[in-house]
């Protein structure tokens, strides 16, 4: 049965249904009414672990790094200052190979000092090791962070699942809350053993040599590509469970498309509506959502992009000094193909400015008029 | 406390300490009555390499080298995880230095306590960053030499045990390798106290004090019979106890076996002993009337 929710509360009914024993976390604007919601969950015995309020989320981080590696299943979430904050400990988190849980709800990093949705929190944390996923919706948030378990305890690394502030965070959709035996049946307890065994002592985290820190990291670089199948697998078995599926990436329309849009987030809700429209005036445009950012599904887009002369990215991010963050990967992930599309970079949306549907339709006109490749991206705004 | 529950050593031979080290001393003292059934947070500190180097363990009980700010959360999220495991007979401990519980790690500590989760602190302090080579910290006396404070710290060292009082936790307590046995029975005293104790140690530092290699236990001896460093616990930041009458030497006994005083005058001496004892009478005063 469909009930109403904000992302915000379909995320905390995914870590109750997720069985989470440990939650530590600190507020922040937009992700607070997480911890609300688990802290209400808590005092009426529907989840039944331990709710540590830190004191930051810095510290929050480090409570589920240790707890993790002492065997029990975790979560926090967090946005903007507050994941730029724990920066030292997700490096800490994927080093230490835990698979936390986390939710990223996105906001714009200050300053100036704003509140809207923007990537560029989580984009920052690119390389620190975590599997990322960008979510649509409040449904497929809660289905994610129920997969994102699974994926991690499989390949031990942690995963942020990501989703816009306020577009998502607290916007009210009707939204499918599965059934408790359900996902019983899909996520088995957590059964990864404590690294802290008194009958037999080991050293955690010990201080290695140049050699030794490379074999780390080379495995963890290994392990990432290795989430790649478990993803598509895990992301299956739950279609076959619970009835939905999201992919790697999900295409729309990209087999006889003369440009394909491509974009991640909330923002592809908006850019279906404008695909109808093109369509409908008679415009071969297709739309490329990317859902999993790390690791980067490079086979799916070149598989879905091969033939399609112009590509169009939207990203509700930049880094200063050269280009949205999804178009950069993008570029690089193409780039080994015989016959490369163009591809024209769309800053919009930043701090969750708005994008409407016939803003994304006049990017994609644009873009298809476009005869040169462009170094720098095109900024949309609306003043 | 019987001699034969402290026989057994956690701690193994070879750490890497520098020679005549007071904070492997203390740490040494501190396992031997938690025992087997301990687990071990250490962070960037002096413990670090004393500890371990892949593929060794000075420790023959599981340890987690975690970071600088965070010894009291990752204390805490071993300990919470040891609860839901049904494992809460294993204590947890943390060794931090006085960089990493004064400073960087003051926060992260604040919480812990606000939370007052299960698991002993230990704040091993040597009175500076001695591990990234003898840098002031804010458990640095005053006018002291450090490598950042070549002509003496300006700042005066934190009343860290005030601030630890002023969290409530159910036990606090001073002690010192100087005297062992007392040191040993806060350590079990703690081990069987819920929620979060804090055990502030004075770890002297041969290379950092710039004294000769065997002056550790001495120098701890004498800042306690000065009364610089004065023993006592604090129990639910009212009830303070003095566990050992100090002799009470002169401060200069303590300050003229050390280089890093080697600059102070008689006058700088003399400022001290009168802070001292002024300190001295106001524990005097705090104890007074307390029980339990």
């Amino acid at each position: 049965m469909k009930q109403l929710l904000a992302g915000n509360y379909a995320v905390a009914e995914a870590v109750r249904l997720a069985r989470v024993q440990f939650v530590a976390a600190y507020p922040i604007t937009p992700q607070t009414p997480i911890y609300e919601k688990l802290s209400e969950m808590e005092l009426e015995g529907k989840l039944t672990g331990i709710m540590m309020r830190t004191e930051s989320e810095h510290s929050a981080m480090a409570a589920c790094v240790s707890a993790s590696l002492t065997g029990v299943r975790t979560f926090t979430a967090t946005a903007s200052q507050g994941l730029a904050l724990m920066h030292e400990m997700l490096h800490f988190a994927s080093g230490n190979r835990v698979p936390v849980v986390m939710c990223n709800v996105n906001r714009v990093i200050a300053v100036p000092w704003a509140f809207g949705s923007d990537q560029s929190d989580s984009l920052s944390q690119r390389d620190t090791g975590w599997l990322q996923f960008y979510c649509e919706d409040a449904q497929e948030a809660l289905d994610t962070v129920i997969q994102a378990y699974k994926i991690a305890e499989s390949v031990l690394l942690p995963v942020m699942v990501v989703m816009d502030g306020f577009f998502t965070s607290h916007f009210i959709e009707p939204t499918e809350i599965p059934e408790q035996a359900a996902i019983d049946a899909f996520l088995p307890p957590f059964s990864i053993p404590t690294r802290f065994n008194v009958e037999d002592p080991a050293f955690v985290a010990n201080v290695v040599s140049p050699t030794q820190f490379m074999q780390y990291r080379q495995r963890s670089f290994e392990d990432m590509e290795g989430a790649k199948p478990v993803i598509r697998e895990v992301d299956r078995e739950y279609r076959e469970i619970i009835g939905r599926g999201y992919g790697m990436v999900e295409a729309v329309s990209t087999d006889d498309a003369d440009i394909v849009l491509v974009t991640s987030g909330a923002m592809t809700s908006t850019a279906r509506v404008a695909l109808q429209s093109l369509r409908d005036k008679g415009y071969k445009a297709g739309l490329l959502k990317i859902r999993v950012f790390r690791p980067f599904p490079t086979q799916e887009v070149q598989e879905l992009l091969k033939d399609v002369p112009r590509v169009a990215v939207l990203d509700r991010n930049i880094s200063i000094g050269k280009e949205g963050i999804f178009c950069q990967e993008l570029k690089a992930a193409l780039y080994p193909l015989e016959h490369r599309p163009l591809i024209t970079g769309y800053i919009a949306g930043l701090c969750g400015a708005d994008v409407s549907p016939d803003m994304i339709e006049d990017m994609v006109v644009q873009a298809l008029n476009i005869r040169e490749p462009a170094d720098l991206p095109i900024w949309v705004r609306r003043d | 406390m019987n001699t034969a529950e402290i026989e057994k050593e956690i701690m193994r031979s070879g750490h890497m300490g520098c020679p005549g080290c007071g904070l492997a001393t203390t740490i040494r003292l501190v396992l031997k009555v938690l025992g087997e059934k301990t687990i071990v947070v250490i962070i960037p500190s002096c413990v670090g390499p004393i500890s371990a180097s892949f593929p060794n363990s000075a420790f023959n009980v599981p340890c987690f080298h975690s970071a600088f700010e965070i010894a009291a959360p990752t204390a805490a999220g071993i300990a919470s995880a040891l609860k839901l495991r049904g494992q809460d007979d294993i204590t947890t401990v943390a060794f931090a230095g006085d960089g990493g519980t004064f400073d960087i790690g003051l926060q992260s500590l604040s919480g812990a306590a606000d939370r007052n989760d299960n698991f002993i602190y230990v704040c091993l302090d040597n009175e500076a960053y001695m591990n990234t080579g003898i840098q002031s910290s804010s458990a640095t006396p005053q006018n002291v030499w450090t490598m950042t404070s070549p002509g003496g710290r300006r700042g005066r060292k934190k009343k860290f045990m005030q601030i630890i009082a002023a969290h409530r936790m159910p036990y606090a307590a001073t002690a010192s390798m100087g005297h062992p046995r007392d040191l040993m029975e806060k350590i079990k005293k703690a081990k069987d106290v819920q929620g979060t104790k804090f055990i502030h140690t004075l770890t002297p530092c041969p290379t950092g004090w710039r004294m000769a290699e065997d002056l550790a236990a001495q120098s701890a001896m004498l800042a306690v019979e000065t009364k610089l460093f004065p023993l006592y616990e604090i129990i639910d930041g009212t009830q303070y106890h003095i566990t050992y009458e100090p002799q009470g030497l002169p401060v200069s006994e303590y300050l003229k076996i050390q280089g890093r005083y080697r600059h102070f005058t008689a006058d700088d001496a003399a400022g001290l002993q009168k802070e001292v004892d002024e300190e001295w009478d106001q524990l005097v005063t705090q104890a007074r009337g307390c029980t339990g």
